[in-house]
């Protein structure tokens, strides 16, 4: 086959991070645009459908590939009256379930995917697709209940256990569906969706001024990221530059929520592995975290601090002061419980070798963030593609080659004394100047993509312009839909009452998945 | 085992007197001697996440740290709806959780107590109400109390739960 890519265009991406856009206008180029990522070396990073038959009666399918050094997206518009596109399952694992959504919400089908409902849980009827345009947005439905197809395991003394979607504790809902033998799994089959509410179609009803407060609710634990990610979006559709301080105020906030994000899974994960010292310590310093917040930022969880132009409010004065003299005791706090975990032979026993995923399966998968530098991938956009201020920052990669429970615990440890370090240097040089400026409506039909390295992994938002201010279509990736699969292959093998810990050492966003 | 000590020893207890968390300390002298009052023993809650963002999760968890010391001022979380006396609803409910939901009510005994937690339980916050959200619980289930906020604040909680226990005797259970 002659390269595809002599007849794909390219034009330029607007995002906070290197890339390119290109157009395929042929489905043999979106097939082989995604042979030539696979051979590169991308990762598939998200997946989107559009309703574009108003303007030229196509549907478009969009990917995003990551590449250590740029995005690449690429867009297929769907031959008019065409409800398919070539699937991307066999060459990235990853876009079954992301498939599986575009068919859910727009009604476009993967040729050879899953056909299997993700999202839609009977909620609404198969025919009814939310994102296309001819869908009214008062349309209610009443409930279709069907059992959910879990893929059967049979085989001598298998059994199944059927766990959710309401769990033991204060979690988010989610089913799991165990096949074991004894009390080693055989299998891990999950059935998500279950908070599932409609984002993407509520986009639509938003102004681009307001989408922010709905970014910054998609998974309350990365607020700060995927409120980020969606003012650079929109920054970058509307040709915005964001002042110094406020680029500066804004890695702040992202490095205190990834701080406030690992406290609390240390001191959970060593709750889990029967040492509840380390959830007393561990949350009290999470506390007095989230209460320097509250007296900086003006709320405990700065939801709104992140604004298209900038951010909502300066610091207090004072406030830098206070907060690196915190910043200097929480280090030393963690220092010294880092060495308790280190050489506490019961929690290591548990973390050792539990959950194990090793690197080329982490690969083939597509993992993404903390999981796959824990897996030896040493990805991290502020390290790889670091966008303003994290030019000036120069972060440190925390990468780790085990694998398991223990390696997790380990890159949070690093992760959260080098953000610590950040917020140091960040506090202590903060630039003088405006925290904002105006940003006007963006250009209709404009598509800017937003891409921030969250707690967990890379977040993206990618938006579709609309005239006068309008959001045409908004789609948000969470990495949690990569990482999700993980786990189904890291519990393989380990015993049942292991789950709650390998799971936490994930800490999956369930609602970020769902949309 | 030492450096573990030493390091509590450091700490100290920390739900002794701290200048800044008296509000809190006084929320749960009040909550402790009405619980007395009310249910006349430890408070059974059940949590259950009818489709929120995980932000009010976040600050549901912090009501166990050390600051709050919830478990000390009467309250348990428990695991399943059948031992709770309350249980605390976060998120618009998505229509995907609908039917947990309901059954989650179901299988709690009676008398049973309900707190909406957030803005998203109160009106279904930001998501509002379409094919996929049904926006407030109580559209789904009857409330007793509603907390504001996003995510409402641990010591905001805290009063939620204390004001339900308070109308306990004389709640209507009509939506
Ligand atoms: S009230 Fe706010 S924090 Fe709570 S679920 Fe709703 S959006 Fe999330």
């Amino acid at each position: 086959m002659a390269p595809a890519s002599s007849a794909v265009k390219a034009v330029p991406l607007l995002a906070n991070v290197r890339g390119r856009r290109l157009l395929a206008p042929e489905r043999e180029q979106w097939s082989g645009m995604a042979e030539s990522m696979k051979a590169g070396g991308a990762g598939l990073l998200a997946l989107w459908g559009t309703d574009d038959r108003d303007r030229d009666g196509c549907f478009r399918i969009h990917a995003a590939y990551l590449l250590p050094d740029e995005v690449v997206l690429v867009e297929h518009a769907l031959p008019a009256g065409s409800e398919s596109y070539p699937g991307l399952g066999p060459l990235f694992p990853v876009a079954g379930r992301l498939q599986r959504s575009v068919a859910d919400l727009l009604g476009l089908r993967a040729e050879g995917g899953d056909e299997r409902g993700w999202l839609r849980h009977g909620g609404w009827p198969e025919t009814f697709f939310p994102l296309r345009r001819d869908s009214p947005a008062t349309a209610r439905f009443a409930r279709i209940s069907a059992p959910y197809p879990f893929v059967a395991v049979s085989g001598d003394g298998v059994h199944e256990i059927p766990v959710g979607p309401v769990h033991a504790g204060t979690i988010e809902p989610g089913n799991f569906r165990f096949s074991v033998v004894g009390e080693k799994v055989l299998r891990l089959e999950e059935r998500l969706g279950y908070t599932h509410k409609g984002v993407a179609r509520r986009f639509e009803q938003l102004s681009q001024s307001e989408g922010q407060r709905l970014a910054a609710r998609l998974s309350g634990d990365s607020a700060v990221a995927f409120s980020w990610a969606y003012c650079a979006a929109l920054e970058a559709v509307t040709g915005v530059a964001v002042p110094p301080r406020a680029a500066a105020l804004r890695a702040l906030v992202l490095e205190r929520e990834r701080i406030a994000n690992h406290l609390g899974d240390l001191g959970a994960l060593g709750n889990d592995a029967g040492f509840a010292f380390g959830l007393a310590q561990f949350s009290r310093l999470k506390e007095d975290l989230l209460r320097a917040n509250a007296q900086a930022l003006g709320a405990r969880y700065p939801f709104d601090f992140v604004v298209p132009g900038g951010v909502a409010r300066d610091l207090p004065a004072g406030a830098p002061a206070a907060l690196t003299t915190q910043l200097g005791a929480l280090e030393t706090a963690i220092t010294e419980l880092r060495r308790i975990y280190d050489d506490h032979p019961g929690l290591q026993d548990r973390f050792r070798e539990a959950g194990r995923l090793e690197r080329e399966l982490a690969g083939t998968l597509g993992a993404l963030g903390l999981a796959a530098r824990a897996s030896g991938l040493g990805r991290d956009l502020r390290v790889d593609q670091p966008w303003p201020p994290y030019d000036r920052l120069a972060p440190k990669l925390a990468v780790r080659t085990e694998g398991d429970v223990a390696a997790r615990v380990q890159v949070r440890f690093d992760e959260v004394l080098e953000s610590i370090r950040l917020c140091r240097l960040l506090l202590d040089g903060l630039p003088d100047g405006a925290t904002g400026v105006e940003v006007p409506a963006a250009e209709p039909d404009r598509l800017g993509i937003g891409l921030i390295e969250g707690w967990r992994g890379p977040v993206l938002i990618a938006l579709h312009a609309g005239p006068g201010g309008a959001i045409r279509r908004c789609h948000p990736h969470d990495p949690s839909c990569q990482n999700w699969p993980l786990l189904e292959f890291a519990i393989l093998g380990n015993i049942v009452p292991d789950f709650p810990l390998i799971n936490k050492s994930f800490n999956l966003s369930y609602s970020g998945q769902d949309g | 085992m030492l450096e573990v000590l030493k390091r509590i020893a450091r700490g100290g207890v920390l739900s002794e007197p701290l200048p800044t968390a008296d509000e809190v300390r006084r929320e749960q002298g009040r909550l402790q001697s009405s619980l007395l009052e009310v249910v006349g023993r430890a408070l059974c809650i059940r949590h259950v996440d009818a489709g929120s963002c995980n932000g009010c999760e976040l600050e549901i968890h912090a009501l166990n740290n050390p600051y709050y010391n919830l478990e000390g001022a009467g309250i348990r979380f428990v695991a399943s709806p059948r031992h709770a006396d309350l249980l605390l609803v976060t998120g618009p409910v998505s229509v995907n959780m609908e039917e947990a939901l309901r059954r989650t009510y179901d299988a709690t005994p009676d008398p049973k107590l309900v707190v909406a937690v957030g803005d998203c339980g109160a009106c279904g916050g930001v998501f509002g109400e379409s094919y996929a959200s049904l926006g407030s619980i109580a559209k789904v289930i009857p409330v007793d109390v509603t907390v504001p906020g996003c995510p409402p604040t641990p010591v905001a909680i805290l009063q939620g739960i204390l004001g339900a226990t308070r109308k306990a005797p004389s709640r209507g259970r009509n939506p």
